[in-house]
């Protein structure tokens, strides 16, 4: 079975109408019939994926394989990179800029909360050269 | 494509007067109209009744099937249900008197106001939302059957926040038969009860009772239809009988905002217009609005005075019900101990798995796919010369066995493009589609 692949190029430019990719992929999961759990945890995961890709990153790419088993959505950018992967991790712990979390983002739940609706979430990030963050959730 | 007969809608196509444009297909918010062969179909499985149809087609070719007052002289007893948004149709009528006793004198043997049951749906849902603190958060209101519809085909996974309790139309329809067979003696079937009614989706809602329980109403008459008569009835007013029993609160179930007031919480909103209701709708079910107890939501832009069906401009509507409101009591009705019971609804919603590919995730792979690939061929115009709203609705079509590519103008443009036909092809097709050499 051939998984169902999508790809979104994400642009960095506008933070609040960021969430087009995860929308989408919300779509998609409904119409193949996906249990509506499954549906929400891969579209909150990845929304908050998407808006950290826009607030911190300028954008990137985000790419989803639909299996009948599993959902697995990659992001990948060439941003800043996260200095301390640990540290990230904590809620409440962000180093978004003061405009950003004035219209309520940036409130440092972002990662707590991809690891909290995702099954497994994998993050490589390398100072001045960019994130890939690998989030899976399994079809139960 | 799909069984009519199983999902009965009171928005409807008159064949004669379709002229076969595109603009009902572009409106309408759950692509569930396509144009064949010059004419709109309308897909049943998807269609909600919302009268967005009704309200953009240039040519008048979509309607609302609903009765004409002849209807009430079929029953020995008859009863109107005036919806609140009546009160605001008719200009310089600021006592609500006035407008029950002239709606009286078009055949009616009495009036129950909607908005009296709306005050105790009001009440109603104060109930329910505080003993219920276990279930998850928002709430969506039952009132809008367009809505209602909507959440059972576009976001199943919301039907069990959707409010369990009855509308206000049909919790006054079961009222007042209660009180005419108690006023009369007549038995209950030989007692009509109609509703006066903004839009279809009430009238659907009514012939074709979602929770398969049945509708307490037994037909619907438009307040467009009845407008010019109830106009000339107001000038022929003699004794008046104060018939009117509903305050503030039920009244202003009439337009947007009325309803979430209703519940005295601060943690209630009001939506209005279709667009705002899925965007919201998709919010809930990202789990986006984690304080807010209750929604209220409109298919209409300004609630249901800016139903299809209705004869006046909502702006102005809204501004009368303002004003007819304003010195009447909060509430005049409540529901009483023991009363509860009865408004609750028997059973939720049924989904209705209209937007699925498939009945199993193997098959829908498999179609999604191919849609994914169709769709890259397409030009992602939604140029709707195929009959289809958009490019994607096109490629679901032809997954679902519906249609083939050939519906699109620029396939054919492209596959002709290597053949003698090809500058024939370019000189036919409309300029949008044509293609320039280089």
């Amino acid at each position: 079975m051939d998984p169902v692949r999508l790809h979104y190029d994400i642009s960095g430019s506008d933070f609040t109408t960021a969430g087009e990719a995860s929308g989408k992929i919300k779509k998609t999961l409904k119409s193949l019939g996906f249990s509506p759990a499954v549906v929400r945890n891969v579209t909150i995961a990845v929304y908050e994926a998407e808006i950290n890709m826009v607030i911190h990153a300028g954008g990137g790419a985000i790419d989803a394989d639909i299996f009948p088993d599993r959902i697995e959505v990659v992001l990948k950018d060439e941003g800043p990179g996260i200095q301390d992967i640990d540290l990230a991790m904590q809620e409440g712990w962000s180093t978004a800029p003061e405009n950003v979390r004035q219209l309520g983002f940036g409130a440092g739940m972002g990662l707590p909360n991809i690891k909290k609706y995702s099954d497994d979430l994998q993050i490589e990030s390398e100072v001045g050269r960019g994130t890939t963050i690998r989030i899976t959730v399994q079809n139960k | 494509m799909a069984s009519e007969e199983r999902y009965y809608h009171s928005v409807r196509l008159d064949k004669e007067k379709c002229a076969g444009c595109i603009h009902c297909i572009q409106r309408c918010p759950t692509q569930a109209i396509r144009v064949r062969n010059g004419k709109a179909i309308i897909l049943a499985e998807r269609c909600i009744d919302c009268g967005e149809c009704i309200r953009v087609c240039p040519h008048k070719a979509k309607y609302a099937e609903r009765d004409t007052i002849d209807i009430i002289r079929k029953f020995k007893y008859k009863v109107a249900l005036p919806a609140p948004s009546l009160y605001g149709q008719i200009s310089r009528v600021r006592d609500v008197n006035l407008l029950l006793n002239a709606l009286r004198g078009l055949g009616f043997d009495d009036v129950f106001e909607v908005a009296a049951a709306a005050e105790r749906i009001s009440d109603a849902t104060k109930k329910f939302l505080k003993e219920n603190k276990d279930i998850p958060r928002p709430l969506i209101s039952s009132a809008c059957p367009a809505i209602v519809r909507l959440i059972t085909v576009c976001y199943p996974n919301l039907i069990d926040r959707i409010l369990p309790l009855h509308s206000p139309m049909e919790e006054a329809g079961r009222l007042a038969r209660i009180r005419a067979v108690e006023k009369t003696g007549l038995t209950p079937q030989e007692i009509g009860i109609f509703f006066i009614t903004p839009c279809p989706a009430k009238i659907t809602a009514i012939r074709h009772s979602q929770e398969n329980e049945k509708s307490n109403i037994d037909g619907a008459v438009a307040i467009n239809d009845i407008y010019p008569a109830l106009v000339s009835q107001l000038g022929k007013l003699g004794e008046q009988e104060d018939v009117q029993h509903a305050g503030r609160i039920g009244i202003s179930w009439g337009m947007t905002g009325g309803e979430a007031a209703g519940t005295f919480s601060e943690d209630s909103m009001a939506v209005d217009g279709i667009e705002n209701c899925m965007n919201l709708l998709g919010e809930i079910e990202d789990e986006k609005l984690p304080r807010v107890d209750f929604v209220e939501l409109n298919a209409c832009m300004g609630g249901c005075v800016g139903g299809v069906l209705t004869a006046e401009n909502p702006f102005i509507a809204k501004a009368r019900l303002n004003h007819i409101r304003k010195y009447l009591p909060n509430a005049m009705n409540r529901v009483g101990d023991g009363e509860f019971d009865a408004i609750v609804t028997e059973k939720q919603p049924e989904e209705i798995p209209a937007l699925r590919l498939a009945d199993n995730l193997q098959d829908a792979m498999e179609k999604m796919n191919r849609l994914n690939e169709l769709l890259d061929t397409f030009p992602r115009l939604d140029c709707g010369t195929c009959g289809a709203p958009s490019c994607r609705a096109l490629a679901e079509d032809i997954v679902r066995g519906y249609t083939t590519e050939q519906d699109c103008i620029f396939r054919i443009r492209d596959e002709l493009a290597g053949s003698a036909l090809k500058n024939a092809v370019n000189d036919i097709i409309p300029p949008p589609f044509r293609k320039k050499e280089q």
